[in-house]
């Protein structure tokens, strides 16, 4: 899998790719006061290796017919790809400011409409994956081997066509779609184990008839290694990653704080998040 | 709670000794239009020619395939045709997909399943990205016999809601051999209702010129005395209600506005500037919402107000289940009562509720 767009990188630690990732999605955050920073933080290791190491794009060039498409399934972690994408050279850093305001390229909810490198309108949860399958019928008539990744989190899981999409990429075999789950734990009436009981996940996906794997969110290794074997396997079917992850991650007065889908940051704590972060820059 | 309903008594019913014995296919019939031409799945076949042209066109559907005539697509374009099971989400989720990567995907269900079960996925996933998918749905208005479940008597109005989604309400196999290639034209997403199975054509027999074009609507018969706009299976009957009535010596004309949405403001206001002493507007559907309303507005727009102005549409209520003939009698959408209706508005003035 590897390319020659993937060689055209700078060699940067993907630890640094990570951090820069955090800080982007704070500095957005700090503009408005708000956002989903507890997600963005804790997505941004996995966000880090999908960019930096396992997808195929031209920065330059979003549109690229041969590029891997990434669909954010879940609109309100808009904040975490934007940072991504920043990173990534496809937005430019200077659009930080703008970050929800009037007539941005950065709405708080991700829309395709609206941004470069956004495949799809998400937000209105568990529609991502069914577009995911269409995407991936549509890459396999045209014989084009990229693949399509697909993101959600563990509170979508509860919606009904989450599953729709399941059965059809193993009816169809797609083999190349691959769904990552966040599993952070939360959503927004509580911890997500008390909700609605989506598990066992890994069993549930397997008795779907996907290959799953469930790693450390944060441990860039078994990241990297997962998103190695999704796409590098010969399973003929649809590929799981579940990645345990920990709502704000990074800024260590946040995550003791971690416990709602929705994390109140106090506008004097904003400056205090950017430097506990600093705190954890990698050598 | 509409007076109307039969639902509301729970006694045991006995047969009647001289009723007719209903068949399903008196429930799900093709349509009740005596003396035309009937058509075999016009939708089928046109899909199969437009897509001996264009390699792009795909098919769709969610466990209907044989009852939208996808099935004649699907036997010609096997490896065209995705089968997507009972999972109308899905269905228009995944053909957003598939147009996303350049294909031109028809997708088809029945329309209160597009309407009511799939409507977000259509609205985020096909309508804001302005998508080229084309749903094509079974089942309009009032044309099963069995009940609320089946029934899309509101689909139109929650079809306008949704912007930069193009209406289709055809009105006969006429319509629907028209309107395929013409969907496929468009460059967004188009919702259209579909009459499957043995369809009848009725638009050449009237006016042998007759072509469908998309957003057009056109005037298919002159008269002096009432001016009808119709769409969908409401046009046939408003043709058959003006010959009835023509040879009482009142002149119906007739105007077909097979796209809903948007509608053909220049012709519309044209013929209803002509005033004539009645304007019905006639439709397939729940007077909530849908053309009536439509027309209603851009005529007050436009200070067009017709001397008067009458609406035929399907009453504000969940419909009953029985015999399509039956049913449309009383629910006013025969030719019979039409043309009753419309002696009635013409001599008396005043009734406007069915």
């Amino acid at each position: 899998m590897t390319t020659s767009e993937r060689l055209r990188r700078p060699n940067v630690p993907l630890a640094l790719r990570a951090f820069n990732i955090r800080r982007h999605a704070l500095r957005m955050a700090r503009v408005q006061g708000q956002g989903y920073i507890g997600q963005a933080l804790g997505v941004a290791d996995v966000l880090a290796a999908c960019f930096f190491h396992a997808l195929n794009y031209r920065p330059e060039d979003p549109q690229w017919e041969g590029r891997d498409r990434f669909l954010l399934s879940v609109g309100h972690y808009a904040i975490a790809l934007y940072a991504a994408l920043i990173e990534a050279g496809v937005i430019p850093e200077e659009e930080i400011p703008t970050y929800g305001a009037d007539d941005s390229r950065l709405p708080m909810s991700g829309m395709c409409t609206y941004t470069p490198g956004m495949e799809i309108t998400g937000g209105s949860l568990g529609q991502g994956l069914t577009v995911a399958v269409g995407m991936a019928l549509g890459l396999r008539r045209k014989n084009n081997p990229a693949f399509v990744y697909n993101l959600m989190s563990d509170g979508e899981l509860e919606e009904g066509a989450s599953w729709e999409a399941a059965m059809a990429a193993v009816r169809y075999r797609l083999a190349n779609l691959v769904c990552l789950v966040d599993f952070n734990g939360q959503q927004a009436d509580g911890p997500s184990r008390e909700i609605l009981l989506t598990v066992p996940e890994e069993e549930k996906w397997r008795a779907f008839g996907w290959q799953v794997q469930r790693v450390d969110g944060h441990d860039l290794e078994a990241v990297v290694a997962a998103l190695e074997q999704a796409r590098g396997s010969e399973f003929a079917g649809p590929r799981m990653v579940i990645f345990d992850t920990r709502m704000c991650r990074g800024v260590d007065f946040l995550e003791r704080r971690a416990s709602a889908h929705f994390v109140r940051v106090e506008p004097e704590e904003w400056d205090l998040a950017l430097a506990a972060l600093e705190r954890s820059r990698p050598q | 709670m509409s007076p109307e309903s039969a639902r509301r008594d729970c006694e045991p019913r006995r047969p009647q000794p001289n009723a007719p014995v209903l068949r399903t296919a008196a429930m799900i019939a093709s349509l009740d239009a005596e003396g035309y031409e009937l058509v075999e799945a016009p939708f089928g076949h046109a899909l199969v020619d437009l897509a001996g042209k264009d390699p792009r066109v795909l098919g769709l559907t969610a466990d209907l395939a044989k009852y939208t005539d996808l099935h004649i697509f699907a036997a010609a374009f096997p490896d065209r045709f995705y089968q997507m099971g009972m999972a109308e989400q899905l269905l228009f989720g995944a053909a957003a997909g598939l147009a996303r990567e350049g294909f031109l995907p028809f997708a088809t269900t029945y329309a209160v399943f597009a309407a009511r079960r799939a409507y977000d996925f259509i609205a985020m996933q096909i309508a804001e990205p302005g998508l080229a998918v084309k749903m094509v749905c079974a089942l309009p208005g009032l044309t099963t016999g069995y009940g609320p479940s089946h029934q899309a008597t509101e689909d139109l109005a929650i079809f306008r809601g949704l912007p930069d989604l193009v209406v289709v309400d055809p009105c006969d196999a006429d319509d629907i051999l028209g309107m395929v290639p013409e969907i496929a034209a468009h460059p967004g997403p188009v919702y259209a209702r579909l009459l499957r199975g043995r369809v009848p054509r009725v638009l050449t027999r009237h006016c042998p010129d007759y072509r469908f074009v998309l957003g057009k609507g056109r005037l298919l018969r002159e008269g002096a005395d009432v001016l009808a706009v119709s769409t969908g299976l409401m046009t046939m009957r408003a043709l058959d209600a003006a010959s009835l009535l023509a040879e009482e010596g009142i002149g119906m004309a007739v105007l077909h506005l097979p796209t809903v949405k948007p509608l053909d403001r220049e012709l519309l206001l044209a013929e209803a500037g002509r005033r004539r002493p009645l304007l019905v507007v006639m439709e397939n559907h729940s007077v909530v919402g849908g053309l009536g309303e439509a027309v209603a507005r851009l005529l007050l727009e436009a200070g067009a107000v017709p001397e008067r102005f009458r609406h035929i549409g399907l009453p504000d209520a969940f419909l009953e289940a029985g015999a399509l003939p039956t049913l449309h009698d009383r629910y006013g959408l025969s030719v019979k009562r039409v043309a009753e209706r419309i002696r009635q508005w013409l001599v008396g003035g005043g009734r406007t509720s069915p």
